[in-house]
């Protein structure tokens, strides 16, 4: 009788807080493979990265260097071209991609375009391009001389386009491949969007006299605030980080027109092998992804009515 | 009367051709999205010295058989088909359960320090991916992976927009469901995998296809971390492909065509739960 008192109390004892560690346990054990991949080859890298932006490599070794990088890096005339050039891809290509990805979204969900299917699979399907296919195809496209993009230009008359060898087409054709590549996703967002608002409103919109463009304004616009917030946050930081497309069309040429930080970045680690200098520039890009992205989410936020 | 029904057949002619409008407009945009596949198509079946003739080939040939001998025949190739098949598929297995395991844990259990885990993983989509190349680079070294599948694999698992992808989807899981499965008597992996899984079938499609797709097309990492040629994936060996002096066009295009061929049916195939899974995932009120 007391033994088996004692059995129970110890047992409800020890179950108490082993039930608790138990209620941990179950989603620790679940979480426990990405946790342990995501320390292992992210975490660890990203802050030794950290580390080597404060290291300059001499006689091969890695030796402390302080804030040198990040001096270097405030001067260095290439990373402000390479930062202006990124800038300037940003602010023409995200508005004009998702102004027309709203559109078509808007098209797709309209009753009177026939064989949606077919026309939605065939504005998404570059999705599936890998940058280096990607390159092969778009160099030999917009080749000068017997590229298809000019054939069909001077097919009906105009002048051929040095596409990748003028700073100002080579920034064209950046921006060109970059839409190409990524409307037909954001398109479908913003279908998805679209779908998800409730066909009442516009019809109390219709009864309160508003016609389609005021309906656009009035009910689909406000209605797509997420996927706005959604796309525009998305696009930025993709922008800000483009390496792919300068890379395989124009290595950032011609005369640095298209170097953006990403490849920058990559040029300074691969080429110069300088690890310190370029996980600072790594550091630096990812301090502008961050301050954008946090400025443009709390903007679009706030304007919330 | 008759002006009422007459507007209406005047509003329906109206609506008629604003949808033919419509269409063609959009689908003349299609026809630039797809010309380039078609283009790569048709350049695949010609020889080099027919592919950038003026006007150009609109028109197949018949040199497909051939390019395609070259290409498999002389650069090692077949080998990086292989590599990239293995790769790519094993990666996305292994990866779309434990994003999937993360995802569930993370909207379904409450637990110190979730929030914060969870934030984390999403906040490293802002560190752009070049900032860990040299690290890992270094790690692989450290190992002895250079040139293995693990160090394609490891690093690629634990994807943050899968992981967030799969957390949204679980939210919307009812605990009933889950709770009805516990109270069955069933242990916390079979209700995951027997009961929870089932039900969010389309969002691991799309979670599938777009860590297929990641893996498949990966090229700078690969590029640092395999050294010889039996161990490049598709991408590696096509720039290699194109890195030659006397590049084989018919053979350089045809490959590319190749290297598209699984992920574009893939797409196909599943692209209708693509769509569903990101509708699920990432557009939350």
């Amino acid at each position: 009788m007391t033994s088996t008192m004692t059995t129970t109390v110890t047992t409800t004892t020890r179950r108490r807080p082993s039930r608790r560690a138990r209620a941990m346990l179950v989603p620790l054990a679940f979480l426990a493979p990405v946790l342990v991949l995501f320390v292992g080859f992210k975490a660890y890298p990203v802050l030794y990265a950290l580390y080597l932006s404060f290291t300059t490599n001499e006689g091969g070794q890695q030796t402390f260097a302080g804030l040198d990088n990040y001096i270097r890096l405030a001067s260095d005339p290439l990373f402000r071209i390479a930062l202006k050039n990124t800038l300037q891809i940003l602010v023409v290509q995200v508005p004009i991609m998702l102004v027309l990805a709203m559109l078509l979204a808007v098209a797709f969900n309209s009753m009177l375009l026939k064989g949606r299917g077919l026309l939605r699979v065939s504005y998404f399907v570059p999705i599936v391009m890998g940058l280096v296919a990607y390159g092969v195809l778009f160099s030999a496209l917009l080749n000068y001389d017997n590229g298809f993009v000019n054939y069909l230009l001077t097919s009906v008359g105009l002048p051929r386009i040095s596409w990748l060898a003028d700073p100002f087409w080579a920034k064209v054709s950046i921006i060109l491949a970059l839409t190409w590549h990524y409307i037909g996703v954001n398109a479908v967002i913003y279908l998805a969007q679209l779908q998800s608002i409730p066909q009442e409103l516009y019809e109390a919109a219709a009864v309160d006299g508003a016609n389609r463009r005021k309906q656009f304004w009035h009910v689909t616009l406000p209605g797509l605030r997420p996927a706005i917030v959604l796309t525009v946050v998305l696009s930025t930081i993709g922008t800000l980080q483009l390496f792919d497309e300068p890379y395989v069309l124009t290595n950032g040429g011609p005369n640095n027109a298209t170097l953006t930080i990403g490849l920058y970045l990559y040029q300074n680690a691969f080429q110069y092998f300088d690890f310190g200098y370029a996980s600072a520039i790594g550091y630096a890009l990812t301090l502008i992804v961050v301050v954008i992205a946090v400025g443009q989410g709390f903007v679009l936020r706030r304007r919330q009515p | 009367m008759t002006p009422h029904v007459l507007s209406g057949r005047s509003h329906r002619a109206r609506e008629r051709s604003l949808s033919v409008f419509l269409t063609t407009f959009i689908a003349l945009g299609a026809l630039v999205m797809v010309a380039p596949f078609l283009w790569l198509i048709v350049a695949s079946t010609h020889p080099t010295r027919d592919i950038f003739t003026t006007p150009p080939n609109v028109l197949p040939g018949g040199h497909f058989w051939e390019n395609l001998v070259t290409l498999f025949g002389s650069s090692g190739f077949a080998d990086a088909l292989r590599n990239s098949l293995i790769v790519s598929t094993v990666s996305t297995v292994l990866g779309v359960f434990i994003c999937t395991a993360a995802g569930y844990a993370f909207a379904k259990f409450t637990f110190p320090g979730r929030n914060a885990m969870f934030v984390v993983i999403i906040a490293s989509l802002a560190l752009p991916s070049q900032v860990t190349l040299v690290p890992l680079f270094q790690m692989m070294v450290t190992f002895e992976w250079l040139n293995s599948y693990q160090s394609l694999i490891l690093p690629s698992l634990a994807v943050p927009f899968g992981i967030f992808l799969m957390r949204q989807t679980m939210l919307s899981v009812p605990d009933e469901l889950i709770q009805a499965a516990r109270v069955d008597g069933a242990g916390e992996f079979r209700t995951f995998v027997q009961i929870v899984l089932p039900t969010v079938r389309p969002a691991l499609a799309a979670c599938s296809i777009f860590l297929f797709l990641g893996q498949w097309n990966d090229f700078v990492y690969p590029l640092v971390v395999l050294r010889t040629q039996d161990a490049y994936t598709v991408p590696v060996a096509l720039a290699s492909l194109q890195g030659v002096s006397s590049t084989d066009y018919g053979a350089l295009l045809t490959g590319t065509l190749v290297s598209i061929t699984p992920v574009l049916l893939l797409f196909l195939f599943l692209q209708r739960h693509f769509v569903a899974g990101l509708l699920a995932g990432s557009v939350k009120q």
